[in-house]
């Protein structure tokens, strides 16, 4: 009975932390497309970019891959957000002046070859086999699952918290407001002496770090990454919450995370449970029929989202 | 006696020769004006005589094949058009272009000009001095909102504006920035009479306390009450200058806007 209990819990746990980690890449992506109306749909990439770095960084020596650095997981995390925001601020720099579909196009791209470079450059990423071994926060407690992905749990909710305090500082002010104006009308913020260029390559740089930091986040408590974990898929599923949860609203982004990823649980529980073992691998396609059509009901039912934007940005002015 | 203001009779805005081609056409032709101190100037025309892409072209949005524009005492012709912003340059659109999803007061507190919020670090580590600053400018955007009688739709999100009130919209946006000079996009088409008028008085208001706009208009009315100087442009080039009457007398201008059939 008891162990029933704790076994409910861990696993609620371990769901929940990958549901927040999602909610973290939301918050990025959200941030990219909510706020400055930026087409990213190489999310996939700029998180692997994460996940690589911060794996290279913490993890013991191998011959299997770069690597023997061993440095604290703190310091893999920080280092996956200069990484990935500058691969950002790279692609963004090239890209942002050009109109949204072509901003979709390149990030697209760029997305395929980070994949294929993580597969193929054996030397650096360990090729299709990945990397294993990676540090897990609180790892010494391994052997007792509940306390392990409770006190993890802890850790991602943390994270989450802080960062969606300081988005909630920056997007209900004055920058939030003008990446607003931006994406809204550019020429009449151009017009009202605003630098569109600057601040939609300021967003999508923070945007990508954040990416960037929920693929170590989710790579450390795994303790394991491949090529695979990163490939369209997961930009798609992203989106998917991002667009469930309501594009403009943070809370709506971590909602639209932990409903889109426990649908995505639900389902796969439920296809194990329906169908014989010889089919799971065909029937695992009903889970993308199920996001697919949660997503056409929200587009039919409640198209801003669960929570959508709010007509009044800044947290100084009142709402009469 | 006090001393003149050195450049008083200078002008304030003067653009000299300004060019734009677009393929084989040029939309401005070595076109010049000047605006002076605390004047209302009048750019008409006909239809296609260059008058939007002038504004364009003074206001950075569109960059000059050749000619200069000098802003109280600056050249500006190769600045892009934020930095002519932050100059004193403020302008609206022919066709109003509000954010349409964000309030009213917010709409205008974009205008401000160097807000510390609008970078990042300040957000964090200096939190007092953009909760001052926005709360100045959310004051000002108030009184703004107020003065073009927008007050009841404030917190209004500003879709649900009349084309008219955008327009007031745009003229309190526009304003946040302190602008020395304000370029007007024809403020009166397609503006009902009622609003019309509250326009018109807004305008002759700001000039009172001693704002200077260029303004282009096709409603000869409007103009007659607005201006006492008024500059003609046909085919991108400059055909007459004067008081609108002389300019409504003169039989080029005629000849511009009816093609020969008044000759």
């Amino acid at each position: 009975m008891t162990a029933d209990l704790a076994g409910i819990l861990t696993y609620g746990s371990f769901f929940l932390v990958t549901a927040l980690s999602y909610a973290i890449l939301c918050l990025g992506l959200n941030l990219q497309w909510g706020h400055t109306g930026l087409f990213n749909v190489g999310i996939a990439g700029f998180v692997a970019i994460g996940g690589y770095t911060s794996a290279i960084l913490t993890t013991p020596a191998s011959d299997q891959h770069l690597g023997g650095f061993g440095l604290p997981i703190a310091v893999g995390w920080i280092a996956a957000m200069v990484t990935a925001g500058l691969a950002s601020a790279l692609v963004g720099a090239l890209t942002l002046r050009l109109r949204s579909d072509y901003l979709a196009i390149t990030t697209f791209g760029v997305a395929v070859v980070i994949h294929l470079v993580a597969l193929n450059a054996q030397r650096l990423t360990g090729g299709p086999f990945g990397i294993g071994f990676i540090p897990r926060p609180f790892g010494d407690l391994a052997d007792k699952p509940l306390l392990f992905t409770g006190l993890n749990l802890a850790l991602v909710a943390a994270i989450l918290l802080v960062l969606a305090l300081g988005l909630e500082r920056l997007l209900h002010g004055p920058w939030g407001r003008v990446l607003r104006a931006i994406r809204e009308d550019e020429k009449a913020a151009e017009a009202l002496g605003k630098s569109p260029v600057r601040l939609r390559l300021e967003a999508f740089t923070l945007g990508g770090a954040i990416m960037g930091l929920a693929g170590a986040v989710h790579g450390h408590f795994i303790g394991f990454i491949a090529p695979d974990n990163y490939q369209s898929g997961l930009t798609f599923q992203v989106w998917a919450m991002l667009i469930v949860g309501g594009a403009g609203n943070s809370r709506g982004a971590v909602i639209g995370a932990v409903i889109v990823w426990g649908l995505w649980s639900v389902s796969g529980l439920a296809i194990g449970g329906l169908f014989p073992p010889a089919d799971q691998a065909r029937a695992s396609s009903l889970q993308l029929v199920a996001i697919g059509s949660m997503l056409v009901a929200m587009l039919l039912f409640r198209p801003g989202g669960i929570l959508g934007e709010r007509t009044i940005v800044s947290r100084w002015v009142k709402q009469r | 006696m006090p001393e003149p203001v050195e450049g008083a009779d200078a002008a304030l805005l003067s653009a000299d020769n300004l060019v734009k081609r677009f393929g084989g056409i040029s939309a401005v032709d070595g076109m010049s004006l000047q605006v002076k101190r605390g004047e209302i100037v009048g750019l008409i025309g006909p239809n296609g005589a260059g008058k939007t892409t002038m504004f364009d072209l003074i206001a950075g949005a569109q960059s000059a094949d050749a000619g200069s524009i000098r802003l109280d005492g600056a050249a500006i012709e190769t600045l892009a058009a934020d930095r002519r912003v932050a100059l004193g340059l403020g302008r609206t659109f022919q066709i109003p272009r509000p954010f349409p999803t964000m309030s009213v007061v917010e709409n205008v507190m974009v205008g401000a000009q160097a807000q510390s919020g609008e970078r990042i670090w300040p957000n964090w580590f200096s939190m007092s001095r953009v909760a001052s600053e926005e709360r100045l400018n959310h004051d000002k955007a108030l009184e703004l909102v107020d003065f073009v009688g927008l007050s009841h739709l404030a917190t209004e999100p500003a879709r649900v504006l009349s084309g008219g009130q955008r327009k007031l919209l745009e003229l309190a946006r526009a304003l946040m920035a302190d602008p020395k000079i304000l370029l007007l996009d024809e403020p009166a088409a397609g503006v009902n009479p009622t609003l019309l008028a509250s326009i018109v008085e807004r305008i002759l208001a700001l000039n009172a306390r001693g704002m200077t706009v260029l303004v282009i208009e096709h409603n000869m009315d409007v103009v007659a009450r607005l201006c006492r100087h008024v500059t003609v442009m046909a085919s991108g080039r400059l055909l007459a200058e004067g008081t609108p009457d002389e300019v409504a007398r003169d039989p080029q201008v005629a000849e511009a806007y009816l093609g020969g059939l008044a000759a």
